[in-house]
């Protein structure tokens, strides 16, 4: 009898002495493994796909066995990878630091008991997220023109930084929400200790925070075309404004643009993996506060 | 001892909640003004650089809009009131482009969000490998989107040397032209392989954070899963569902990306949307009057579209604030 019972309420979980078997080889582990594969697959095609000769790379059927070269990489190099990959990681990282200075600041704010006020503010904020960028375009292109900015990265980092202000305020917010509301509040009234007490207490609190919000910054700084195809041409030009240049010249050419596509989106590639977790906590903090 | 130590923990407890207490009365009665801007001081940089950014921009567009002003016509710069928007409402290829940008939107964030649904779940119960698995499913939406189009444009939708017709060519399909005859469809194929993961990681979130009990109670008590689903896990998760749509819809009302780099909204405008149109008649047609008006319909659009999903968000948020 105790056995029947132990079977109606059997879950994958349940019996421990079958628990090691039954979680290798639950049917849905099998499925989400083929989604998972499946899902990955494009990417993992490009990456082979780079490592092949011409020859091998556009055939029918595809080559899934051929002899390994390096030759698209060091043509990619010799076209002069470099300084876009230079101006990407400037974009990126001093859009991110600028988003982090006016960020961090505003989402304290507003994640204090609100003022009047503040609820307004963080309203604004979502809603010039909600506004497309391509209705700024023009008016951004003869700014910036004027400013003689044309093709200059800080064009970008301005622009990236008012790109990925509102969802990192927004995100940061609801971390410094997490904090205790005394400690807030004893910050806040604390005067000329506000400081001192924001650095020492607050901030390595909600660093988890702030480095996941930094993290989803970068990826969508990084990945930006839009404003970069239309606002710079040679010397300010980010990797996917490269890229898309690397197809203008190449054409049919899939190894090497494979090789080139790799190395544009390698690097977002690896900081998201290696930061997974603080990437999924940075998301689902989003929506549970 | 222990009694000065525990008056001494009092006192300072009351310290606070007597803090705590001013505070709230100074709420109700509307706060100090000093205090006020004090409070609102670390929001200012961060305010003012918004506005300056994208207020002002916007105000620009608002102007160039009711100009006649091509590029390639220097000096033919004049004040035309609301003419361009006439055109643009007259213009039956942005009626059929914003036609394209609802479809792409809707059907993308619908078939993306059910994915991400479908995925979490199975995501949600532990199996071997599961933290590689997820590694994978993450990459879609880290990859740089014009690489990532790229890729499908070529190696896989290819109608010679694309994945796809060789595996339908081994159950005996002839060669389909995807990117040709369904330009939209494979666009928005596209970006829903992009941000499945996204609406996924949400998902995921919400199902890791629901309390177990209930479901083993509902368990206990005899209830089918696809019952425990309906009743229990899904109203838990329809606000993390809900955010992943607005957020989903806000990144995607701007889709360039795919379009530029798969179908460069062709053939004609069939595949195009209103940005990479408005991109169309602004630096390829040199058309900055059009543009601008095409672009203030599009936020006007967007804008009524918003207040009502920015509400959502809102109400989302307090009405679960209030019911924990």
């Amino acid at each position: 009898m105790t056995t029947t019972a132990e079977r109606a309420t059997a879950t994958d979980e349940a019996a421990p002495v079958h628990k090691k078997k039954s979680k290798k080889f639950s049917p849905w582990g099998i499925v989400a493994w083929l989604v998972g594969l499946g899902f990955f697959f494009p990417v993992f095609w490009m990456v082979l796909t780079s490592f092949k000769q011409e020859s091998d790379a556009a055939t029918n059927p595809p080559t899934l066995f051929f002899t390994p070269t390096l030759d698209q990489y060091s043509a990619v190099f010799d076209q002069g990878i470099g300084p876009a990959m230079l101006n990407s990681v400037f974009a990126t990282g001093m859009s991110t630091i600028l988003v982090l200075l006016l960020g961090v600041p505003a989402a304290f704010a507003l994640s204090l008991r609100p003022v009047r006020k503040t609820s307004d503010a963080l309203f604004f904020f979502m809603s010039t997220k909600m506004l497309p960028v391509v209705a700024a375009i023009l008016p951004l292109y003869v700014i910036v023109s004027n400013l003689g900015l044309l093709d200059n990265i800080w064009a970008l980092v301005v622009l990236y930084t008012s790109m990925n202000l509102p969802i990192a305020i927004w995100m940061m917010r609801s971390f410094f929400l997490e904090v205790p509301g005394e400690l807030l509040e004893a910050a806040s009234l604390d005067g000329a200790s506000l400081w001192r007490s924001v650095r020492e207490v607050i901030l390595p609190l909600v660093s988890p925070g702030i480095a996941a919000t930094a993290l989803i910054c970068v990826i969508f700084a990084w990945n930006e075309f839009f404003l970069a195809v239309n606002l710079t041409a040679v010397n300010a030009q980010t990797m996917p404004v490269y890229l898309v240049g690397f197809i203008a010249g190449e054409g049919q050419y899939w190894a090497v643009l494979s090789a080139a596509a790799t190395m544009a989106a390698l690097p977002v590639i690896l900081c998201g993996w290696f930061a997974q977790n603080k990437l999924v906590r940075g998301l689902s903090f989003g929506a549970i506060k | 001892m222990t009694l000065t130590a525990e008056t001494e923990s009092d006192a300072s407890q009351s310290a606070v909640a007597e803090r705590v207490r001013k505070i709230r009365e100074a709420q109700d009665t509307g706060v100090s003004r000093a205090e006020g801007w004090r409070r609102r001081g670390p929001l200012l940089p961060a305010l003012i650089f918004m506005i300056a950014v994208t207020q002002v921009p916007f105000l620009f567009t608002l102007y160039y809009s009711t100009l006649s002003w091509n590029l390639v016509r220097p000096g033919s710069r004049q004040f035309v009131g609301i003419n361009n928007y006439v055109a643009v409402v007259q213009d039956r290829q942005f009626w059929s482009v914003a036609g394209n940008t609802v479809i792409l939107i809707v059907g993308v964030v619908l078939i993306s969000a059910l994915l991400g649904l479908g995925i979490a779940l199975l995501l949600d119960r532990a199996f071997l490998g599961r933290g590689v698995v997820r590694t994978l499913l993450i990459t879609p939406f880290l990859i740089t989107p014009v690489a990532g189009a790229l890729i499908w444009k070529t190696t896989i939708l290819d109608p010679n040397n694309g994945i796809l017709n060789w595996v339908l060519s081994l159950v005996g399909i002839g060669p389909v032209d995807w990117i040709g005859q369904f330009p939209l469809v494979m666009v928005m194929v596209e970006l829903i392989w992009q941000w499945t993961p996204f609406m996924m990681l949400l998902i995921l979130a919400g199902l890791t954070s629901m309390p177990r009990d209930q479901l083993e109670a509902g368990r206990v008590d005899g209830a089918t899963a696809i019952q425990l689903f309906r009743e229990l896990t899904l109203p838990h998760l329809r606000r993390f569902i809900e955010l992943g749509v607005v957020l989903g819809a806000i990144y995607l009302v701007n889709t360039f990306d795919a379009i530029f780099m798969m179908t460069q909204g062709g053939p004609g405008v069939a595949s195009a949307n209103l940005p990479f149109y408005i991109y169309q008649r602004a630096f390829l047609g040199f058309d900055m009057g059009q543009a601008a008006a095409m672009g203030v319909v599009v936020v006007i659009f967007t804008m009524i579209i918003a207040s009502f999903a920015l509400r959502l968000i809102f109400k989302s948020f307090s009405g679960k604030e209030e019911a924990a």
